[in-house]
């Protein structure tokens, strides 16, 4: 008897059935209720069948593959855990680095994950929008592998208590939050310019260097191997938001001016954000990869350039910004590090003032500008601390009403002196560290007026601990707000020399190597 | 320009000088002193006197900058939102002209920060 077995399908056949044939075209509804989205911002698509879809992906396949990482990641996590892999990193300083970024990035995973599943359901095309569910999916996952990450640390080390409570409130933690929350509130084209082709694909390296290699380098395994677990999903995101950018810079010339602003706009918020990024490459990892100043070099000067010479056929070109982040990268992580280091009572983190082999390599990386400007403003927090005198700025500083970082950047061509920008709106005055987070008010006034700046909120008191009350006689505003965020001073953060943070290590490192 | 949205809508100000209850915020900057890293935001009443602010506010927030003690106050010069302006100094914030959100900087000509390099 002659059998009739079916062929098993072909990858392309299997691509078209599992992704393009599963859209419709509506017949009782128009197509514009039902994706509501899409003409708002300007973007014309006049064919959504033309998008490619590099990968071509289906989601059979996606499931099995992520499940396989998952498999793998969790086997190695588990092993970090079980062999106590927390001892093994160079210096418990390095841990504060992770403190930074499990405070930072598990919340952006997270909103990563909303604003592509939003992309989802409202791109007008199936194959965007199966590309962007399966996105979706990954920062879901990526969130996730983080949070176990915290709860690894957490049990060990202090000021991750209670990150998410935390991402909501601290001062610090409002620069990534609002960036991010920035974004989801943009239409789904801006939405996927910002975070798929600036964050993902211009500015990943930066971003992947100090968390993974640093980990590499430091001996945290646990974080590398998530690491790369991620960075697997991340070839595909990069390709997603290079992808989307050539799509609507085909589909009508009239697209040209609002990709090259939106490109504008977020390749400056992205390198604002980094400018963490930068102060844990430069200060923070006790192993260093390379400086901030050669990452960006190599990421953004050499690599990022050879992306804009490619989509210089289209009429895209370098954002302005990108002189001044280059005037900027030999001040940027020192600004940052003698801030943290001044306001150590309302961070979550320790902060240190660097060895002298550590000030010898940061006076070797920026001949120009280190010994110049930096060393001596470390000398001066050591003088005071050795004689007691520990170097606090207690008070709340301006922030910028675009980045919320506080208004510490100096002029391009002046590292002594302050950059200010000042615009009026509605009869009232805002403020911002730089043109180009001015300009990006001055484009959506409407949209920053309502940031939620977290020194304004606790001038409102709006910030203080449930049950304080502010008008009783002893009360003390700096205590109240320290209570509002869950942090315990001298505790949670200040100096990493003397803190319980190092004191346990020592002692945990030591009963793993010796017999007492 | 202004916000593009999906439907009209009208935004709400996080921080007008209302919500502050009777208060306003003030910047204030002492230049080339990025020992103290940014401009500070201060909560001030309108009616508080400018010596007043130099005496409560300012002395406390700077003076452990070793060129703080070294300040020839006559010598100081103001700027207001950008321009140069000279406070009286037994008049109130509001009769200076320095309303909510206003940024104050002051230069101290001779004292730029230790070594004479911004810090």
């Amino acid at each position: 008897m002659d059998m009739s077995v079916k062929k098993k399908l072909g990858l392309k056949e299997k691509y078209a059935l599992m992704t393009r044939n599963l859209g419709w075209e509506p017949s009782y509804e128009k197509r514009e209720d039902v994706y509501p989205l899409l003409d708002y911002e300007g973007i014309k698509i006049h064919d959504w069948d033309t998008w490619e879809d590099p990968f071509r992906l289906t989601m059979d396949s996606y499931w099995k593959y992520q499940a396989e990482k998952e498999r793998k990641l969790y086997a190695i996590i588990d092993a970090f855990n079980q062999n106590n892999g927390h001892l093994n990193v160079t210096d418990a300083r390095y841990i504060n680095a992770m403190k930074v970024f499990l405070s930072a990035v598990p919340a952006l995973e997270y909103n990563a994950h909303r604003g592509f599943a939003r992309l989802g359901r409202h791109m007008g095309g199936v194959g965007p929008q199966v590309a962007c569910q399966m996105q979706a999916i990954d920062e879901m996952r990526h969130c996730q592998t983080q949070i176990h990450s915290i709860s690894n640390y957490n049990r060990f080390y202090n000021g991750i208590h209670d990150w998410k409570h935390m991402n909501d409130r601290l001062w610090y933690l409002s620069v990534p939050k609002s960036f991010f929350e920035d974004a989801c509130t943009c239409g789904p084209f801006e939405f996927i310019i910002a975070i798929g082709f600036s964050f993902e694909y211009v500015l990943t390296n930066l971003v992947f260097v100090p968390f993974v290699s640093g980990a590499a380098y430091n001996g945290d395994m646990g974080t590398m191997t998530f690491g790369f677990s991620a960075q697997s999903d991340e070839a595909r995101h990069m390709t997603l938001g290079l992808e989307v950018i050539k799509f609507m810079l085909e589909q009508d010339p009239a697209n040209l001016p609002i990709v090259q602003k939106w490109i504008d706009k977020w390749t400056w918020r992205g390198v604002r954000l980094l400018t963490i990024v930068a102060m844990m490459m430069d200060y923070m990892l006790p192993k260093r990869v390379m400086s901030w100043k050669e990452a960006w070099e190599i990421y953004f000067e050499e690599n990022g350039m050879s992306l804009f010479k490619d989509l210089a056929r289209y009429g895209i070109k370098v954002p302005d910004c990108v002189e001044q982040i280059k005037k900027e990268k030999d001040h940027l992580s020192h600004q940052a590090w003698t801030t943290f280091y001044a306001a150590a009572p309302m961070t979550n983190f320790h902060t240190w003032i660097p060895s002298d082999d550590e000030l010898d390599w940061l006076s070797a990386k920026y001949p120009d500008t280190f010994d110049k400007y930096y060393r001596p403003r470390f000398e001066f927090f050591r003088e005071q601390a050795e004689k007691g005198e520990r170097f606090v700025n207690p008070n709340l500083p301006q922030l910028c009403q675009v980045c919320q970082i506080p208004m510490l950047f100096t002029e391009p061509d002046d590292p002594t002196q302050i950059a200010y920008r000042q615009s009026e709106h509605d009869g009232e005055k805002y403020h911002f560290c730089s043109d180009h987070c001015q300009h990006i008010f001055d484009n959506e006034p409407e949209k920053y007026v309502e940031a939620w700046l977290p020194v304004h909120q606790i001038l409102q008191g709006n910030c203080f601990a449930e049950g304080d009350d502010p008008s009783a006689p002893d009360f003390d505003p700096i205590a109240s707000v320290m209570k509002y965020w869950h942090l315990e001073n001298g505790r949670d953060n200040g100096d990493f020399a003397g803190s319980e943070d190092e004191k346990n290590f020592a002692a945990w490192r030591g009963m793993t190597t010796s017999n007492t | 320009m202004s916000v593009q949205s999906i439907r009209p809508f009208k935004a709400a100000a996080k921080d007008v000088a209302a919500n502050f209850h009777g208060q306003q915020v003030v910047y204030f900057c002492w230049d080339q002193h990025l020992m103290f890293y940014a401009p500070v935001a201060k909560l001030l009443p309108p009616d508080i006197t400018f010596q007043a602010v130099i005496d409560t506010e300012l002395t406390p927030t700077y003076s452990r900058h070793p060129d703080f003690a070294r300040i020839d106050w006559a010598a100081v010069q103001w700027f207001k939102d950008g321009e140069a302006f000279t406070p009286v100094l037994d008049t109130s914030l509001a009769g200076n002209g320095i309303t909510h959100k206003t940024a104050v900087h002051f230069k101290t000509p001779g004292l730029n920060g230790l070594n004479g390099n911004g810090f």
